[in-house]
């Protein structure tokens, strides 16, 4: 759960797509459910030329199971939080497998 | 999950894992994102002739081979000039390759 919780506090950033079918997509993400399936806004799809399946597409839904990438904004994340909380959720499941 | 219920009874494109584009009207779908589309048609991008729409009629889409489900802008969309896009179908959804 935790890059749920992670891809949560990105709401409004504006992030690139990568899919398992080399499409890219940039948009501002409006959320995100527990497949990590994801929804855009304002989407263009790169190489607009070579790609014009979606140029009528503004707003999309992405199933989680297709996407290879999400390039996201650096100045938006804490790394050192989520590497904090990344060590916290591994110490709490090894807790409850003990338990 | 709820995220596609913002879609019903509207206009969708749907691109599946095989790289075809079908557009129709959302009905309905479900948590692991089966959809049913009405009056949909397949739109075949070739990169020798303009784009060929194939009526479909009612489907039933099962959710492991959708890959993107958009809004259509219906008037974007009636001013694209289908006929003289030339495009490259898109590829395949390749998992793990």
């Amino acid at each position: 759960m935790l890059f749920y919780s992670f891809f949560k506090t990105l709401v409004g950033q504006t992030v690139t797509v990568e899919l398992k079918n080399d499409l890219s997509v940039v948009g501002t993400l409006v959320s995100v459910d527990q497949f990590l399936n994801i929804k855009l806004d304002n989407i263009k799809v790169e190489h607009e030329d070579q790609h014009p399946h979606m140029m009528s597409v503004k707003n999309c839904f992405i199933r989680g199971s297709v996407v290879r990438y999400v390039h996201l904004p650096p100045a938006a994340i804490d790394t050192a939080l989520l590497q904090d909380a990344a060590r916290r959720e591994s110490q709490q499941s090894t807790a409850t497998a003990k338990a | 999950m709820s995220e596609i219920q913002a879609y019903v009874n509207e206009r969708v494109l749907v691109v599946t894992s095989d790289g075809r584009v079908i557009v129709g009207t959302l009905k309905g779908f479900d948590q692991v994102t089966n959809i049913v589309l009405a009056d949909c048609q397949e739109r075949i991008f070739s990169p020798d002739d303009g784009v060929e729409m194939a009526p479909l009629g009612l489907y039933f889409i099962r959710g492991d081979n959708i890959a993107v489900v958009g809004l259509v802008d219906q008037e974007q969309d009636s001013s694209l000039q289908f006929g003289a896009l030339r495009a490259q179908p898109l590829p395949e959804i390749l998992h793990g390759a």
